[in-house]
C-alpha cells in the first residue's frame, strides 16, 4: 500500500456517489472542450483565407440584407481597387438538414482570380463557367459524399426559392477544387451566379450577398475601405467594408459574442460543478471523522491528514478530468466530421487540455480547501468522540 | 524492572460552557516496563481520558506525563504524532479499522509513516497478522470479518511497529464473552511472550482478571492499587 493506494481507497468508499461525481465533472470538463472550441473556430481559426490584399463588403446593418449587383462597377472605380467578385449565402439542404456545407453562387473566373489559393484544374474551371448549372465542390465535400464529376446534386433551397415556386436546385458537377496544404480546407460548394440570378425567385435576382475586393495597393486598405462606404453611404444599400479577417470576426459578432456565451456557460456549469462537489466532499469528511482520529492516534501529522484529505478532492477532480478528455476525444472522433463541416474547422487545442487541466486543479484546491482545512483542526479526542 | 510511565499531579478540566469540569484530579501513577495494568472505574471516572493522555493524545491541564523517560508535555503536536507512531499501539472498544482496506492494508497502515520498503510493510504486516492467528483473512476487509476478528486486526495493526506499550480502551466491550476471553487471552500472550506493557480500560471485573494488577478510578481520583 502507499499513500496513493490510501487516497484511492478513501475515494471510492461510496462507490456510487463517487462514480455520479466523477462523471459530473467529467460532463462538464466535456462541455468545456466541446464550448472552447467552438469559441476558438468563431475567434477566426476557422477563417484562415486571409488575404492582406484583399477586403470584404457587406451589408452595413445584417449579414441577411443583400447589395445589388451592380456596385461592382463602382467599387472596382475606386482607385487601389484591382478587381471585385461577389457571393451570396445561398443555405439550402444537401439530401438531409445534418448534410451542412456553405455553398455560394458565383461568377466563376472572377471568383478563382479573386482566391487563387482555392487549386482547380483549367479545364474544369472552363467547364464551370461554360455550364450553366455547374458546380464545383471542394475535395473534402467530394470524398465525404462520394460524388464524382458528372453527379447530379439535388439542393433543396430553404432561403431561396426558383421563381416558379419550386425548392428544389439541380447543379451538375463539373470540377472539383482543393485547399493548398497549409490551409484548412473548408467544405464548400460553388455554382454558377449566372444561373442563380436567372432562375431565382424576383426578390434575390441582381443581388449578391458580399464583395470580395482585391487591392494593388494594400496598404491603403483603410483609406479605400472608407472611400467605399463613402460611396454608397446615402443610397438604399449602405456598406460596410472591412479586412477578411475583421469580416469573419463581425460576422461571428452578429451572431452573438460567442466567447462571452460560452464564457458565461462554462461559468454556471463548473459554478454549480464546484457547489456539488463541495457539498460531497464535506459530506465525506464529516462520514469519517473517526477516521481521521484513528489515522492522527497512528502517528499521521495534522499536515499528512490534511494533505490526504486535500489530495483526494485533487484526485477527483484530476480523475474527472482525463474521463473528460477521453470523452471529449471520443466525441471529436465520432462527430468531428460534421462539426468541421458546421464550423469549417474544428480542434481541441493542447492550450484548451491544459486550461482544463489548470481548472481541474482549481477545483480540487477549493473543493478540498475547507474539509482539509477542517480535517487539520480537528483534535483526536473530538474525532474518536465521533463514533 | 524499570518504570516506563509516570504521572505526577496530573490534573485534566474541560470547559464545559462556562462550567470547568474536573476528569482528573492529582493522579499519581506508576506502571512498570512489562506489567499488564487494568485501569477500572465507573462511567465517566476518567478513564478514558487518563489513557489518552499517557498516549500523548490529548495534554493534561496541570501535571507531568512521562513515557519511557520522555516528558510528553514538553513535545509538539508534531513530535508527539512521531512519538505515538513509534512508542504506542492503540486498541479500541470499535476496533476502529479503516472499512475501504483489507485487513493487511488496516495493518500496514502505520508502517506507512516509515521508511520501510513496500516489500518489508507487506512483510511485517503479515508476521502481526500470524501473531494474532488471522493470515488466513488478510485480503478481507473489516465488514467481511467477524467483531472478534476485527478486534484482533487491530491488534496486529497496534503491534505491527513493535511498540513496547500497547494502550487499550475497552477492547472487550463489544464482544460476546467467548470472544472477549480469546482477546484478554491473546492480550496476556503479548504481555507474557513478547514483553509488552499493556493499559487496559475496562468496567468489565472478569477482564481486569486477565491483567497483573489493576487500579481504580472514580470521580477522576485514583481510589485503590490491587495487585493480582
Amino acid at each position: 500500500m502507499t499513500m496513493f493506494s490510501l487516497t484511492w481507497s478513501n475515494l471510492f468508499r461510496k462507490r456510487t456517489r463517487t462514480v455520479l461525481t466523477l462523471l459530473s465533472l467529467a460532463i462538464a470538463f466535456l462541455l468545456f472542450m466541446l464550448l472552447r472550441g467552438v469559441a476558438d473556430s468563431f475567434a477566426g481559426g476557422n477563417f484562415n483565407l486571409v488575404g492582406v490584399d484583399r477586403l470584404i463588403v457587406a451589408p452595413k446593418y445584417s449579414v441577411v440584407d443583400s447589395l445589388p449587383v451592380g456596385q461592382e462597377r463602382q467599387i472596382e472605380a475606386v482607385p487601389g481597387v484591382d478587381a471585385a467578385s461577389h457571393a451570396n449565402w445561398f443555405g439550402g439542404q444537401y439530401v438531409d438538414p445534418k448534410n451542412f456545407f456553405a455553398k455560394y453562387p458565383v461568377v466563376p473566373q472572377e471568383h478563382f482570380d479573386m482566391y487563387p489559393e482555392l487549386l482547380i484544374d483549367a479545364d474544369q474551371l472552363d467547364a464551370f463557367a461554360r455550364t450553366r448549372t455547374g458546380a464545383v465542390a471542394s475535395k473534402g465535400l467530394v470524398e465525404k459524399f462520394g460524388w464524382q464529376v458528372g453527379d447530379i446534386i439535388p439542393i433543396k433551397g430553404d432561403i431561396y426559392a426558383q421563381d416558379d415556386g419550386t425548392r428544389l436546385w439541380e447543379f451538375e458537377l463539373v470540377g472539383v477544387f482543393s485547399y493548398p496544404d497549409r490551409e484548412p480546407a473548408q467544405n464548400l460548394f460553388l455554382f454558377n451566379y449566372q444561373y442563380f440570378t436567372e432562375a431565382v425567385e424576383d426578390r434575390a435576382k441582381d443581388r449578391v450577398g458580399w464583395w470580395s475586393v482585391r487591392l494593388n495597393e494594400p496598404e491603403r486598405a483603410g483609406e479605400i475601405a472608407r472611400q467605399i462606404d463613402s460611396l454608397f453611404e446615402n443610397s438604399q444599400n449602405p456598406t460596410r467594408t472591412a479586412t477578411e479577417d475583421e469580416y469573419s470576426r463581425q460576422f461571428a459578432k452578429q451572431l452573438g459574442d460567442i466567447g462571452l456565451i460560452t464564457t458565461m456557460i462554462m461559468g454556471a456549469v463548473f459554478f454549480t460543478i464546484i457547489l456539488l462537489t463541495g457539498n460531497t466532499m464535506t459530506q465525506a469528511l464529516r462520514e469519517r471523522i473517526p477516521e481521521l482520529g484513528v489515522l492522527k492516534t497512528l502517528g499521521f501529522t495534522d499536515d499528512q491528514v490534511s494533505l490526504l484529505v486535500l489530495s483526494e478532492a485533487l484526485l477527483l477532480c484530476i480523475a474527472g478530468w482525463t474521463l473528460g478528455m477521453l470523452m471529449a476525444f471520443g466525441v471529436l472522433y465520432v462527430v468531428g466530421e460534421t462539426l468541421e463541416s458546421i464550423l469549417g474547422q474544428f480542434e481541441y487545442s493542447a492550450a484548451n487540455v491544459g486550461a482544463a487541466l489548470g481548472l481541474a486543479v482549481v477545483i480540487g484546491l477549493v473543493i478540498g480547501g475547507v474539509p482539509a482545512i477542517n480535517a487539520r483542526r480537528l483534535t483526536i479526542v473530538d474525532a474518536l468522540r465521533e463514533r | 524492572m524499570t518504570e516506563i510511565v509516570r504521572c505526577t499531579d496530573v490534573e485534566k478540566r474541560f470547559a464545559k460552557g462556562k462550567q470547568t469540569v474536573d476528569v482528573l484530579t492529582g493522579i499519581n501513577l506508576s506502571i512498570r516496563e512489562g506489567d499488564f495494568l487494568a485501569l477500572m472505574g465507573p462511567s465517566g471516572s476518567g478513564k478514558t481520558t487518563l489513557l489518552n493522555l499517557i498516549g500523548g493524545l490529548d495534554h493534561p491541564t496541570d501535571g507531568r506525563v512521562e513515557v519511557g523517560g520522555q516528558n510528553l508535555n514538553d513535545m509538539s503536536d508534531k513530535a508527539l504524532a512521531k512519538w505515538r507512531s513509534v512508542n504506542v499501539g492503540f486498541i479500541f472498544q470499535f476496533y476502529n479499522l479503516l472499512p475501504v482496506l483489507t485487513a493487511l492494508r488496516n495493518v500496514e497502515l502505520p508502517l506507512l509513516l516509515t521508511n520501510l520498503s513496500r516489500r518489508q510493510r507487506q512483510q511485517n504486516a503479515r508476521v502481526a497478522l500470524e501473531i494474532v492467528r488471522l493470515s488466513d483473512r488478510a485480503q478481507h476487509k473489516p465488514g467481511e470479518l467477524s467483531g472478534g476478528e476485527q478486534q484482533r486486526v487491530a491488534i496486529a495493526r497496534a503491534l505491527v511497529a513493535d511498540p513496547k506499550l500497547l494502550l487499550c480502551d475497552e477492547p472487550t466491550g463489544d464482544l460476546d464473552r467467548g470472544t472477549a476471553d480469546e482477546i484478554l487471552g491473546l492480550l496476556e500472550i503479548l504481555n507474557r511472550d513478547h514483553g509488552k506493557t499493556i493499559v487496559m480500560v475496562t468496567h468489565d471485573p472478569k477482564a481486569a482478571e486477565h491483567a497483573g494488577s489493576t487500579v481504580h478510578l472514580d470521580k477522576g481520583k485514583l481510589v485503590e492499587e490491587v495487585p493480582a
